[in-house]
């Protein structure tokens, strides 16, 4: 794989990625506030949560997006501050975008699915 | 001896960016513990909701609003750098670092002020 | 008579990389520039001192120096805005680059650079040919001459926190003469100073700090600049033209 093509690419994805979570945190923080106003509770959540095609489409989005935004981030901060050995920067990249898929994934999952009481 | 070369710094911009920076990296930290709390719904609601009842404690809700802190920080910032990547330059993209970090502070506080 | 005004206590890097600061009492004069108070020390107290300039009025760059933890113009830099009525001075060689001995540091690394960004005009005509009829109005002649008047100074690779941290960094003044040329509709050598500039250590390394921005004393953007080269490296990814060289 070309150097140069990766670079680029990484570059592309940090931005687009930057550019859809955008909007999602705005909804995001204003859910925040609407949630907290007056006390959080697992049932609340839950309620709007549970079964709705539109929340899980926002939030697996919103997962996959931070995965790759946080990956390629970190490995950018872990190259001006950490090391510059490419297997050691392709290994946090490659660490941080799966364990943030894999654990975000499960995460809407938990919210979404139709669950135990 | 060391060389004293980081007089540079001294400027609102260097800033704006070193706090994106340092919010994103503990944005990254924090988002595997959100998930994982988030994943306790797969025990059911009880598991779920015995944890937000621990979040009640006032320590829990400042460390909150300083997430939210650095959420609203780190978006203004990178909003910052995609219309400076992509639109015409403008000079007073300067004083609007220093008005989105205030904005940002302005948001965290205002949840402190909403939960506590 | 006037009361005589307090010496200056200028401190000074001596050595290599390893090395000190050793200090110096300079006589303060009305209008005096940093340059001034070196060249005073090198002719009257110390003939060892090692330092570099050439024209001292602003047009060369060769006298750039660390004041203050800031590199700067010294022969553009009075020290009455330097020393805040605390009379001390602390003058140390460019930042980012090796030291050669005491204020000079070696330029080498950002004029290798400067070359391996593609700073070179490649001609796609001969002496022959007509003048290139092109108007300076051009948003891309516009673009160009807004970035030119770069005279390498390199105080724009010192004040980079890019350039510290990542080894491999092109640096500002080497992009924003990129960008210059890619605006250059004369030159013939697009297609490779893109890949130049879009492979590791290239603009994307770029956090738009824009430390360059504010130290620049030619008042260059190199942040504005490579950004432009940005949007042109996902432009040509896009549409497929970033191709590898072949090995």
């Amino acid at each position: 794989m070309s150097a140069i093509r990766t670079a680029t690419r990484l570059y592309v994805l940090q931005r687009l990625t930057a550019a859809i979570m955008g909007p999602l945190i705005i909804v995001h923080i204003a859910l925040i506030f609407y949630a907290t106003h007056d006390g959080l509770t697992a049932t609340e959540i839950l309620e709007r949560t549970r079964g709705s095609t539109i929340w899980f489409g926002f939030y697996q989005l919103f997962v996959i997006s931070a995965a790759v935004h946080g990956a390629i981030g970190l490995r950018s901060v872990t190259n001006d501050w950490i090391t510059d050995r490419p297997a050691a920067l392709n290994a946090i990249m490659w660490g941080t975008g799966l364990l943030l898929l894999i654990l975000g994934t499960r995460a809407v999952i938990a919210v979404i699915a139709p669950g135990a009481a | 001896m060391a060389l004293s070369q980081t007089g540079h710094r001294r400027n609102a911009l260097w800033t704006a960016a070193l706090i994106h920076r340092v919010s994103g990296v503990l944005l990254a930290l924090f988002l595997p513990l959100h998930f994982l709390v988030l994943g306790l719904a797969l025990e059911g609601e009880a598991a779920l909701g015995s944890f937000l009842k621990w979040t009640e404690n006032p320590l829990v809700k400042f460390a909150e609003a300083g997430l939210v802190f650095l959420l609203a920080v780190h978006l203004l910032g990178g909003i910052r750098v995609l219309v400076l990547e992509n639109l015409v330059w403008r000079d007073a993209y300067k004083s609007a670092a220093t008005v989105a970090i205030a904005i940002s502070f302005g948001v965290g506080a205002l949840f402190l002020f909403q939960v506590i | 008579m006037a009361k005589p005004k307090p010496a200056l206590n200028v401190s000074i890097w001596r050595g290599r990389t390893d090395g000190a600061y050793q200090s110096f009492e300079v006589p303060r004069q009305d209008n005096q520039t940093v340059l001034d108070v070196v060249t005073y020390i090198q002719r009257h107290l110390d003939a060892t001192l090692s330092y570099r300039f050439a024209c001292r009025v602003g047009v060369c760059g060769s006298c750039a120096m660390t004041v203050n933890g800031r590199p700067r113009w010294t022969c553009r830099t009075h020290v009455s805005r330097v020393t805040d009525g605390d009379d001390t001075l602390e003058i140390g060689p460019l930042g980012n680059l090796p030291v050669i001995k005491d204020l000079a540091a070696d330029m080498r690394p950002f004029f290798e650079k400067w070359q391996k960004a593609g700073g070179k005009f490649e001609a796609s005509t001969d002496r022959h040919a007509p003048m290139a009829a092109i108007s300076p109005d051009g948003p891309k002649r516009a673009a160009a001459s807004k970035a030119i008047e770069c005279i390498n100074c390199g105080i724009c690779y010192a004040a980079c926190d890019s350039v510290r941290w990542n080894v491999d960094y092109l640096g500002p003044a080497a992009l924003n003469r990129a960008w210059t040329l890619q605006n250059d509709e004369r030159d013939a050598g697009h297609a490779a100073r893109l890949r130049a500039v879009a492979a590791d250590g290239g603009c994307h390394s770029c956090h738009s700090h824009q430390s360059c921005e504010a130290h620049c004393p030619a008042n260059l953007n190199p942040t504005e600049s490579i950004a432009g080269l940005k949007r042109m490296t996902v432009q040509a990814y896009i549409r497929g033209e970033l191709e590898a060289e072949v090995e």
